[in-house]
């Protein structure tokens, strides 16, 4: 995925495509002093995770109004926490002509899910059936997802060494070596890892929260599913250093024993 | 065509010049024609424990440069006559090694030597990724603790995908750890990293275990490379090591802390 214009002239650079994960602010209201209060709450459980990152803002569950949204304060407040507002995902021609005039990047919004799609999949997961027969009724993105999940699975034999990042932009991602400290890999899907995990793994990068990670040894820097993460202070007490699957049940990253699934 | 092999870690103060000189050294003992090239451009340690700092004329810098033959900066070893050092430059930085320039290097040294070990800088910036990206193998240094195993995590990576090999889509380098300064007593502490878990954790083959040692550190200092104080654990381990590396089968030794005396054991029960 290089964009080769390149005809033998010696050019200044190249375009390569990026694929990176990004943290959201996913915003339901704007009031500046709560968000400045709840920024520094978040960055306060994981000071190094935020520092000098960017973030987007998700205007997808926003249900305040227009009038309050400032982004120039965002990203005012973002900047004094070290945090670098990047750009605006979703939103209405509004929010988007205001984010415009603050020089953010439009993205566009994910998959549109309707609210009672987020409900179902939520209890869906809550009463352990998954996706596994694909569903009569589920509506909207979950069910579409799995048969080109199928095709777009991406197997990985060769140990993922720290620095390194591997990405499934699709489907699942399987591993049958270590992922070692530092290390990070991503995936639209789930992510299976025959070996211990010891660096980042985030799988629902799309926003697909019925995705999972199987891993044989847990002991990651950090997991996240649909981007709610756990880092690994917060991991150390429940099926640490054993084969455990993680997965998300009402916005909370569960981890569960393979032996007792 | 000479073998090309890179000694490096990614961490600083592993003993990466340590190695090179005791492995170069020992190549050149056995009747190998060896070039030993100081990849540390800007701070020159090799030519200290090769003890040859005072006949340093032209550096690799000057080569590169065209401002000297390899002939002109090319040191003989005076104690082993089929070893030669190329000296870095203190004078300069990093970003004088180019690509071009060290490949053609490399290239004259092929035509005349057996080995090229390269000594390579810390990190894992431009000076270290120069004197990686030419090998045939390479030497991981490692030390038994996190932040060093972890750092030669990194650099097996960068060998992985950003050597010659890698970007030519050849076989790939040849991985070998080196685990130095292993003190086995700390180890059964538990005060340090065992050999095991050093091998689990990066999953390459084990090239030696070097046991800390006094031994190192003085024959630094006198400029002696440590393989030659043959009556040394350290220097015993280095020479395994090499004998390892040429495809020699031999038992790893010095993992365990020190042999108990006789009655200690009869009293202990063994």
């Amino acid at each position: 995925m290089t964009d080769t214009a390149t005809t033998g002239v010696k050019q200044g650079f190249q375009l390569k495509s990026a694929n990176l994960s990004m943290t959201a602010i996913e915003l339901y209201f704007f009031e500046k002093d709560d968000f400045e209060a709840t920024l520094r709450d978040k960055i306060s459980q994981a000071p190094g995770f935020f520092k000098d990152i960017p973030v987007i803002i998700s205007m997808e569950k926003y249900e305040g109004l227009d009038s309050e949204l400032d982004f120039f304060s965002i990203i005012g407040t973002c900047r004094r926490h070290s945090i670098h507002v990047v750009g605006v995902r979703g939103g209405n021609d509004d929010q988007r002509r205001l984010a415009r005039g603050a020089s953010l990047a439009l993205i566009p919004g994910s998959q549109p899910r309707g609210r009672s799609g987020d409900q179902e999949a939520a209890s869906g997961a809550n009463q352990e059936e998954a996706q596994e027969p694909p569903s009569e009724t589920t509506p909207g993105a979950p069910a579409a997802a799995p048969s080109s999940v199928a095709t777009a699975t991406r197997i990985i034999s060769q140990t993922v060494r720290s620095g390194q990042q591997i990405y499934a932009p699709e489907g699942d991602l399987v591993i049958l070596a270590p992922v070692q400290a530092g290390a990070e890999v991503l995936a639209a899907g789930n992510i299976h890892v025959y070996g211990p995990l010891r660096g980042r793994a985030l799988a629902g990068i799309h926003g697909e929260e019925s995705a999972r990670v199987f891993c044989q040894s847990l002991e990651a820097e950090l997991v996240s599913i649909a981007g709610h993460y756990k880092i690994s202070e917060d991991l150390q007490d429940n099926g640490w250093k054993s084969a455990v699957q993680i997965q998300l049940r009402d916005d909370l990253l569960v981890v569960t024993p393979l032996d007792k699934a | 065509m000479a073998r090309i092999i890179v000694v490096t870690s990614g961490k600083g103060g592993v003993g990466k010049t340590t190695t090179s000189a005791s492995i170069s050294t020992g190549l050149a003992k056995r009747g190998h024609k060896t070039v030993v090239i100081d990849f540390d451009v800007g701070l020159r340690n090799l030519d200290l424990i090769m003890n040859c700092e005072r006949r340093v004329v032209y550096d690799f810098v000057n080569v590169i440069q065209g401002e000297a033959t390899l002939n002109q900066a090319l040191i003989r070893d005076k104690r082993v006559d089929t070893l030669y050092i190329l000296p870095a430059s203190q004078t300069r930085e990093k970003e004088a090694l180019t690509k071009e320039g060290v490949e053609r290097v490399i290239n004259e040294l092929s035509e005349t030597f057996d080995y090229i070990v390269c000594d390579s800088p810390a990190g894992i910036e431009h000076g270290a990724q120069m004197a990686l990206y030419y090998a045939d193998e390479a030497v991981v240094v490692t030390n038994p603790e996190v932040s060093s195993v972890r750092d030669s995590d990194r650099i097996l990576g960068i060998l992985q995908s950003k050597s010659r090999r890698a970007e030519m889509g050849q076989d790939p380098v040849r991985e070998h750890l080196l685990l130095t300064r292993y003190n086995p007593a700390r180890v059964e502490k538990g005060e340090m990293l065992s050999v095991g878990d050093v091998e689990e954790i990066l999953a390459i083959p084990l090239l030696g275990v070097i046991p800390e040692s006094q031994v190192v550190l003085n024959a630094s200092n006198q400029g002696v490379p440590v393989i030659l104080e043959e009556e040394s654990d350290a220097g015993q381990a280095y020479d395994d090591a090499v004998a390892r590396l040429l495809g020699e089968e031999r038992e790893h030794r010095f993992m365990t802390s020190q042999k108990k005396g006789f009655f200690s054991r009869m009293f202990k029960g063994g």
